[in-house]
């Protein structure tokens, strides 16, 4: 338990090594073999600590790992705090759920990855694992850290890995344009996380978590009136509709399909957009304590939840249907931490970690079979050339769509029970989002693997043609060679589907309602990640006055409805659920002309959906646009005011330096060589009286003599 | 019969001086001309014995003798310079002895 500090420190090895040594010297076998063996690791470890937490009694186990800032003193809002920042992290009840998803799920990936990426050339493919390992060692230091500068550490670092992975393929404009728009807008969420964490400090004096929720538990819910407490909630909240990709900062998570597809599974499906629930879901008793700032969340998750899913409805790319799904889940996931339920949140988190990267790797294997094609209208029929897949990526649809006994129908219902009695609105915005999941989802399914095969023909392995060398060529490294048509993937691509897959099914086990006889055994677990008291278990009782009333009251209101209520709202949502399953089978399996007739006579709407409401053109017209005219402005501002003046001192500095030459070359010049000018021409005349005749100069001897002897006698 | 006394030595000796700064000054002929360099001497000679004998002061004799002496080693200087310059020359004029000038 001590060597909890191991789990993110293995991939951020792992990453050293590829990074470092990889990217030139290994082969892709080694570059692999790090990898997997590095998050292989962490999981195990992961698992260990798991059950080490489930074991012992304390839910909270703290490892400090060493001094990151020494203590500062700073000023709060108790006059002066001293700021100090450990390397420390923290395993409880939620980062132990979190890290299991993490490592488990990311080893999978990375051994899908193994495969998916085999078409790289070597240094690609190392630099590839590199991130990957990266990332992870990102985002198990953002669910470890016990405090929120070591999580904003993962945090940013998670933002530069997705960076990093989804503009992979750099030499694709569209990849680079992805990256930069998912890094950018990000920052505005960071933006706000922190102002929050500034805000957190000066109002508690301290940025642990756990000092954070005692601090909030001892101060009062703030029902009516603005105050810090929803301030920093709404500033967090900010930093979560960044990360988790919420409107409107939904943009970019679309785009960053741009990526490879593992990436997607892993950074866009299963992990990092969850950060920002996760962040919510740890500061818990913090936003229990701003119920206007719920109230938003859960309008903002809803809002989101229905709108993604509508755009989802249209979509002919296979990765952004499931893009739109995820944003969309990810509405309900802070729809349920919004109406209180914390535990329904990340219970919905854990389920769909494994469906949606279950989804994403299916797909990512149809496009593997495909040769690179996205576009589901050129799929079809695929049932037959990929078995596993298909089955896989069933089960995973059937998951998401919520039908029982799959994961995701214990943990949306829980959600729908929840909202259902918090808000009637917001619980029909879901159970119509529930709808339309089941619809797309199944449109997705039936376009991929059903109907006639619409893709391009490929070129069949005639018999005189070395067939089967071909063909092992094919399976050992794809994207050279020629296509030989739809195929299964490799071992290595449908063995994490099946683990993921079984994942799908019985991960939702764990949380069984009461209603259906279960003890809905995660909530009672997580419930001490989500509040004040959770770190000694005898204060437990004592805090449940403070604490209780904040988390338990849905636990109060749900003794309210009958058990019978509670029934029969999961029977209508599995009727939901059926209905849209049912409507996709009709439109786009037994009479998919009937599709292309509702397209038509809804043609209005159906645009409006396919361009995703217009919201990435109204960016580009307002954000875009005027960040770029204002850089625009100012360089011309640099050109011509800056730049100026600094040419006009130049100019100065030059002119002055002309006088200075001049005076130099005329006066100083001119004196020295009037100077050596008069000597020469005096010399003309003075030379005369050197005659050579020495009685001359006699004579001027005499003389001069007869003068300065007379000189002496008369004149002295 | 008058007393002797230094003022006729040095009217006598600057007598003597002043042939020979003339003829150094307007004679033309070199040998003439060094000659004339010789009576000067001699004219300081006649002044320093003068003196000599007047203040009973053997200095003024030794004097003399050495510029005896070193009159006797320029004559051999300078008959030595004619004689190159006579080679060169084929004459003995000092007019014709103008080369260093400007």
């Amino acid at each position: 338990m001590d060597l909890i500090w191991l789990i993110p420190l293995l991939p951020g090895l792992g990453a050293a090594v590829n990074g470092l040594v990889g990217i030139r010297f290994f082969s892709k076998a080694q570059a692999a073999t790090v990898a997997c063996a590095s998050m292989g690791l962490a999981a195990a470890l992961s698992i260990y600590a798991f059950i080490q937490l489930l074991g012992s009694d304390a839910r909270v186990h703290d490892v400090v790992l060493a001094v990151w800032i020494p203590t500062i003193p700073l000023e709060t809002v108790d006059g002066i705090g001293a700021f100090r920042v450990d390397w420390a992290f923290r395993l409880d009840p939620l980062s132990g759920l979190m890290i299991l998803v993490v490592s488990g799920i990311g080893f999978l990936i990375h051994v899908y990855s193994t495969s998916y990426m085999q078409g790289e050339p070597d240094g690609a493919y190392a630099r590839f694992f590199c991130y990957l390992n990266l990332f992870c060692f990102f985002m198990l230091t953002l669910v470890l850290g016990a405090n929120l500068l070591v999580m904003f550490v993962g945090w940013e670092g998670v933002g530069l890995c997705s960076y990093l992975l989804i503009g992979f393929w750099y030499h694709k404009p569209s990849a680079c344009d992805a990256g930069k728009k998912a890094f950018i807008v990000n920052r505005i969420g960071d933006w706000g996380f922190v102002l929050g964490i500034f805000l957190i400090f000066f109002t508690f004096g301290t940025i642990d978590f756990r000092g954070v929720a005692e601090g909030a538990a001892a101060m009062p819910i703030e029902a009516t009136e603005f105050g810090a407490i929803s301030l920093i909630c709404a500033l967090l909240f900010v930093g979560a509709i960044g990360k988790s990709a919420q409107i409107p900062l939904h943009v970019w998570l679309p785009d960053a399909m741009e990526g490879p597809t593992p990436v997607s599974a892993l950074i866009h499906a299963a992990t990092m957009v969850t950060a920002g629930v996760y962040m919510v879901g740890r500061n818990a008793v913090l936003f229990s304590h701003a119920p206007m700032v719920m109230s938003a969340i859960a309008v903002i998750g809803a809002l989101t939840a229905v709108m993604a899913a509508s755009i989802g409805l249209t979509q002919t790319d296979i990765k952004r249907v499931l893009a739109y799904s995820t944003v969309s889940q990810l509405g309900y996931m802070f729809l349920a931490t919004g109406v209180g339920a914390f535990a329904a949140g990340a219970f919905h988190l854990l389920t769909h970690a494994f469906f949606k990267a279950l989804l994403f790797l299916g797909s990512g294997s149809v496009i593997h079979a495909m040769n690179d094609e996205q576009d589901m209208r050129r799929m079809g029929g695929l049932k037959i050339y990929m078995p596993v897949t298909f089955v896989t990526m069933l089960v995973g649809t059937l998951a998401i769509a919520g039908i029982p006994p799959l994961s995701g129908f214990f943990s949306k219902d829980e959600i729908l029970f929840r909202t259902f009695l918090h808000n009637r609105a917001l619980w029909a915005l879901a159970v119509l989002t529930a709808a339309m999941t089941a619809f797309y989802m199944f449109r997705l399914i039936a376009m991929t693997f059903y109907g006639e095969y619409r893709g391009p023909a490929w070129e069949h392995n005639g018999s005189g043609h070395g067939g089967d060398e071909a063909h092992a060529a094919a399976d050992d490294g794809h994207g050279r060679g020629a296509w030989h048509g739809p195929h299964e993937s490799p071992s290595a691509m449908t063995g994490p589907l099946m683990l993921l897959a079984i994942g799908a099914i019985v991960v939702g086990f764990v949380g069984i309602p009461a209603a259906l006889g279960g003890g809905n055994a995660i909530e009672q677990f997580l419930e001490p990640s989500f509040t004040a008291s959770a770190t000694l278990a005898e204060v437990e009782t004592g805090a449940e006055g403070e604490a209780g009333a904040v988390v338990g009251e849905p636990v109060d209101a749900e003794h309210e409805m009958s058990r019978a209520g509670e029934l029969g709202l999961m029977a209508l949502s599995i009727l939901v659920a059926l209905g849209g399953i049912a409507l996709a089978h009709r439109l786009y399996i037994a009479r998919p002309e009937l599709a292309e007739a509702w397209r038509a006579r809804g043609a209005g709407v159906h645009r409006v959906l396919l361009n995703k409401y217009y919201v990435d053109e109204l960016y580009h017209g307002t954000v875009v646009r005027g960040t770029m005219s204002s850089g625009r402005g100012l360089w011309r501002f640099d050109g011509l005011v800056v730049d100026g003046a600094v040419n006009g001192a130049s100019w100065l500095t030059r002119a002055s330096a002309k006088c200075s030459q001049l005076f130099d070359t005329y006066i100083v010049d001119g004196v020295v060589n009037l100077v050596g000018w008069s000597a020469w021409e005096g010399s003309f005349s003075v030379r005369r009286l050197q005659t050579g005749l020495i009685q001359n100069y006699a004579l001027v001897t005499v003389l001069g003599v007869f003068v300065f002897v007379s000189v002496y006698v008369f004149v002295r | 019969m008058i007393d002797i006394t230094p003022s006729h030595y040095m009217v006598l000796s600057a007598t003597l001086f002043m042939i020979g700064v003339i003829g150094v000054m307007v004679r033309r002929n070199i040998i003439i001309i060094f000659m004339s360099i010789e009576l000067m001497l001699n004219a300081v000679n006649v002044n320093l014995v003068a003196f000599s004998h007047q203040w009973q002061h053997v200095t003024g004799q030794v004097f003399a003798l050495f510029v005896i002496a070193v009159a006797a080693a320029e004559a051999a200087v300078g008959l030595g310079i004619i004689l190159a310059f006579y080679r060169n020359k084929e004459t003995v004029n000092i007019d014709e002895m103008n080369v260093m000038r400007w």
